[in-house]
C-alpha cells in the first residue's frame, strides 16, 4: 500500500484549480467583455498556452523523468502535432473559398 | 425533448419491422439459453469480468465478427438495390441510411475491433509479457467499444439511423438539414467508442515501452508490435481530434451551439477539417498493425528472417508522421487555393514511398524462401497485388487537379476498398488463421479456409474492380439509384454478382469456424506453423499467466533461434516461482452500461436524465478509486501442473499440419 500514498497531493489541487480558472476566464472574456475580437482571440490564445503549461507540469510530469532523450523526443512529437493541427487548420480554413 | 414518443420505434419499413422481430426473438432465445444451461456464473466469472488481455482480445474479435456481419448485410443492400437502373428496393432516405451505418460500422467496429482485438491478444505474448500494463482499463476499453457498438446498432430501430455519411459532414449533418435524432447516434456512440479506443493506444504505448522481457529490446520486437506500438502512438495523436469534433457537433445538434452551423457564423468545412485530421490518421490506424501481422506471418511460412528489419521500421515511423500531414486530399475540391492543394498532394505522394519500401520488403522476404502455401500465407500473399491497386489509384487521386474529376465517384469508393479490404480485411482473415490455435488450442480448417479465400478474393474483385470503370464514366458515389440511359446497368450487375461471391466467402469462414470448433483435432501442440516468435513458446491455448518463467531474448525471431540453438530446455521445478496477476472486477463492464445508458439519454436530447445517468460513471470512478484489491497468486503446484501438461513428452505424437 506504501507505493500508492505521497501524502496530498497539492499540486494536483492547485494545477486543477488554475485549469479551472483559466476556462472560465477564457469563457468570461469571450461572452461577457467588450473588447474587440483580435483581443479576445490573442488573450484566449494566451490563456491556452499557459494552461497547457500547467498540464504539462503539474499533471503529466514533464520535470520528473530521468530519461532526457524520451522526454526531449515526447515534447518534439508533441509540439509537431500541435503545431499541425492549429496551424495546419488555420492555414488550410483561410486560404481558398473560405475567406 | 427533441423526440416524441411515437417516434421512438422505427416504424413503417417490412425490413425493419422484421428486424425489430428477429432481434427481440434472438435476445430472449439468448437469455433463455444461457439460463437454461446455466451459463451465467461462467459467463461472469470467465468472460465479462476478465482482465486476462486474451480473453478481451477474443471478445474483441467476436465483436468484430458480428459486427462484420451487420456491416456486410448493409453493403448487401446497397448492392441489390443498385444492381439495376431504377430499382425500388430502397428508397433514398433507407439508402442514405445504410451506406452511413456501412461506412462507420466496418471502420470503427469492424476494422478497429479485430485490430485491436489481435493485438490485445498477440504483442504481450510477443513480448514476453504477463498482461498489458493497465489490466483495468483495457477492459475498460472493450466495454466501452462494446456499448457504443450496441448504441450505435440501436439506430436502425429506435429513433431512426444516422443518414449523412460516415464523414457526416456539415451542413447536412447539422440540426437544419437532419433535424431527426439519427446524427444524435453517430455523435455519442463514436465519443464513446473513441474514448475506449484512445485508452488503449496509452495501455499499448505503455506495455510496450515497459513491459517487455529481458533482452528485447526496441530493434529485436516482432514486426507486429512494432506496428502496434506505432499505431498507438497514432491513436493517441490523433483520437483527441475526433473528440473534439465530436463534441462540438453535439453541442451544435443538441445544445444549438454554431460552431459548423453557418446560419451562426460557423464554419462547415471546419467540420471537414478536423475530421479528416483524425480520418486520415485512422486509415493508418487500421493499416498498420495489418501490414505488422503480414510481416511475422510472410516471414514465417517463407521460413526467413524479415528482410530489411531496420528499413520497415523507419518506413512505419515515416507514415505515421506523413499520416498526419496528408487530410486535406479528402477535400482537394473545397476550394482552396493553389497552395495548399499542392502541399498535400506531395505529401499524400510521398506516403507511396516508405509503403513501396514494405511491399518491397515483403516480395524480397518470400525471395528464395521457401514457401508453405497455408490459408494465412495465402491473404497474405493476395494482399500484395490487391492492395497495390489500390495504393496506386491512391497516387492517382493525390493528384489535386485530376481529382477534381475522381471526386465523389465509384473510382474513389472502389480505390479505398482496394485499400482498405486488402490491406485490413486480408491481413486480419490471415491473422486468425495464423493466431487461432493459439487462442483455441485447434487449428481452423485449411480446406474450408481456402474456399473463404478463394470466394472472398474473387468476390471483391468481381465486387469493386467494375467501380473503377463505373467510376470513370461518372457514376457517383452514394447516389441510390440511375437511369438505364447511363449505361451503367451491366457493370452495377457484375458489381452486385461479386458482393454474393464475396458474401459466401464470409459465410464460408463462419462455417468455419463452426466446423473447427466441433471438429478440428485438438493434438496439435503449441507450435503448429514452426514459427518464430515468442507467443509461440508457450502452450496452446495459452494458460492464464503466459509464461511460466518470463524468455529471456538475444535476438530478433527469438523462438525461431531458441529452437535451432536447443535452448528450449524443460522448466525445472525450482524455476517455478508464483506468479502474481490481477482480479476480475465488475467496474469495467458497469461502466460500459452507464455510458451506454446516458449515451443513449442524450441521443434523444434528453439532457436532464442523461446528466443523472451520468453520475453513475462518478460512481464507477469513486470505487475505483477506493479498489484496493491487488490481485492473486497461482501457486507453484498449480504452475507446475499446467507446465507439465502441455510440455508433457515434447511435442510427441503431435501432427504437424504444414509440412
Amino acid at each position: 500500500m506504501d507505493n500508492h500514498s505521497k501524502g496530498f497531493p497539492i499540486s494536483h489541487v492547485i494545477g486543477f484549480f488554475m485549469s479551472l480558472v483559466l476556462t472560465f476566464g477564457a469563457a468570461w472574456i469571450a461572452l461577457q467583455s467588450s473588447l474587440s475580437m483580435t483581443a479576445v482571440m490573442w488573450i484566449i490564445g494566451t490563456l491556452a498556452v499557459i494552461q497547457a503549461g500547467i498540464q504539462l507540469y503539474m499533471f503529466m510530469h514533464i520535470n520528473e523523468s530521468n530519461d532526457r532523450i524520451a522526454n526531449n523526443i515526447n515534447i518534439i512529437y508533441s509540439a509537431f502535432i500541435a503545431v499541425v493541427i492549429v496551424a495546419g487548420s488555420i492555414w488550410v480554413m483561410t486560404s481558398g473559398h473560405s475567406h | 425533448m427533441g423526440i416524441k414518443w411515437d417516434e421512438f420505434f422505427v416504424t413503417g419499413d417490412p425490413l425493419i419491422f422484421a428486424s425489430q422481430i428477429g432481434i427481440a426473438l434472438s435476445l430472449v432465445g439468448a437469455i433463455a439459453g444461457i439460463t437454461y444451461f446455466k451459463k451465467w456464473n461462467y459467463l461472469w466469472t470467465e468472460w465479462l469480468t476478465t482482465v486476462d488481455h486474451k480473453k478481451i482480445g477474443i471478445m474483441y474479435i467476436l465483436l468484430g465478427v458480428v459486427m462484420f456481419f451487420r456491416g456486410g448485410v448493409d453493403g448487401l443492400m446497397m448492392k441489390s438495390q443498385t444492381a439495376v437502373p431504377e430499382n425500388e428496393f430502397l428508397n433514398a432516405q433507407h439508402y442514405n441510411e445504410v451506406f452511413t451505418t456501412h461506412g462507420v460500422i466496418m471502420i470503427l467496429f469492424v476494422a478497429m475491433p479485430l485490430l485491436i482485438g489481435l493485438m490485445n491478444f498477440a504483442v504481450p505474448l510477443q513480448i514476453g509479457a504477463r498482461d498489458v500494463a493497465f489490466p483495468q482499463l483495457n477492459a475498460l476499453s472493450f466495454w466501452l467499444t462494446a456499448s457504443a457498438a450496441a448504441l450505435f446498432n440501436l439506430s436502425f430501430i429506435i429513433g431512426g439511423s444516422p443518414d449523412a455519411g460516415w464523414t457526416s459532414y456539415f451542413p447536412l449533418a447539422g440540426k437544419e438539414f437532419s433535424p431527426g435524432i439519427g446524427n444524435n447516434f453517430y455523435a455519442v456512440a463514436l465519443q464513446i467508442a473513441g474514448a475506449g479506443t484512445l485508452m488503449t493506444g496509452i495501455n499499448f504505448i505503455v506495455t510496450v515501452l515497459k513491459m517487455r522481457t529481458k533482452g528485447m529490446t526496441l530493434m529485436k520486437m516482432p514486426m507486429f508490435t512494432w506496428t502496434s506500438f506505432i499505431t498507438s502512438i497514432i491513436i493517441v495523436a490523433s483520437f483527441p481530434i475526433f473528440t473534439v469534433a465530436l463534441a462540438l457537433m453535439t453541442f451544435d445538434r443538441t445544445f444549438g451551439a454554431h460552431f459548423f452551423t453557418i446560419s451562426g457564423g460557423g464554419m462547415d468545412m471546419l467540420w471537414a477539417n478536423l475530421f479528416w485530421l483524425w480520418g486520415h490518421p485512422e486509415v493508418y490506424i487500421v493499416v498498420l498493425p495489418a501490414f505488422g501481422m503480414l510481416s511475422d506471418i510472410i516471414s514465417t511460412f517463407a521460413r526467413k528472417t524479415l528482410f530489411g528489419y531496420k528499413s520497415m521500421v523507419v518506413s512505419i515511423v515515416l507514415i505515421s508522421v506523413l499520416s498526419m500531414l496528408v487530410w486535406v486530399h479528402h477535400f482537394f475540391t473545397m476550394g482552396n487555393n493553389a497552395a495548399v492543394n499542392s502541399f498535400f498532394s506531395i505529401t499524400t505522394m510521398a506516403i507511396a514511398i516508405p509503403t513501396g519500401v514494405k511491399v518491397f520488403n515483403w516480395l524480397f522476404t518470400m525471395r528464395k524462401g521457401r514457401i508453405k502455401f497455408t490459408t494465412s500465407m495465402l491473404w497474405a500473399l493476395a494482399f500484395v497485388p490487391n492492395f497495390v491497386i489500390g495504393g496506386v489509384t491512391g497516387v492517382m487521386l493525390a493528384m489535386a487537379a485530376a481529382d477534381y474529376q475522381y471526386h465523389n465517384t465509384l473510382f474513389l469508393v472502389a480505390h479505398f476498398h482496394y485499400v482498405l479490404i486488402p490491406g485490413v480485411v486480408f491481413p486480419i482473415f490471415a491473422g486468425l488463421y495464423y493466431w487461432w490455435p493459439k487462442m483455441f488450442g485447434y487449428m481452423l480448417n485449411e480446406k474450408i479456409g481456402k474456399w473463404h479465400f478463394w470466394l472472398f478474393v474473387i468476390g471483391f474483385n468481381v465486387t469493386f474492380m467494375p467501380m473503377f470503370f463505373l467510376g470513370l464514366d461518372g457514376a457517383v458515389r452514394r447516389a441510390y439509384t440511375y437511369s438505364a440511359e447511363t449505361g451503367f446497368g451491366p457493370l452495377m450487375l457484375l458489381s452486385a454478382v461479386g458482393s454474393i461471391i464475396l458474401a459466401a466467402g464470409f459465410a464460408a469462414l463462419v462455417y468455419n469456424i463452426y466446423w473447427s470448433a466441433r471438429h478440428a483435432d485438438r493434438n496439435i501442440g503449441n507450435d503448429p506453423w514452426d514459427a518464430r516468435t515468442l507467443e509461440w513458446a508457450t502452450a496452446s491455448p495459452v494458460q492464464q499467466y503466459n509464461f511460466a518463467s518470463l524468455p529471456e531474448v538475444t535476438k530478433l525471431d527469438a523462438f525461431w533461434h531458441m529452437k535451432k540453438n536447443n535452448e528450449l530446455q524443460p522448466l525445472s521445478e525450482d524455476e517455478v516461482e508464483e506468479i502474481h496477476l490481477p482480479s476480475n472486477t465488475w467496474i469495467p463492464i458497469y461502466m460500459g452500461a452507464v455510458f451506454g445508458i446516458s449515451g443513449f439519454l442524450l441521443v434523444f436530447e434528453w439532457t436532464i436524465a442523461a446528466g443523472i445517468a451520468a453520475l453513475g460513471i462518478f460512481v464507477g470512478l469513486a470505487f475505483r478509486s477506493f479498489d484496493y484489491d491487488e490481485g492473486f497468486h497461482v501457486h507453484k503446484d498449480e504452475i507446475s501442473e499446467t507446465e507439465r501438461k502441455w510440455r508433457k513428452g515434447g511435442n510427441k505424437g503431435v501432427k504437424n499440419h504444414v509440412s
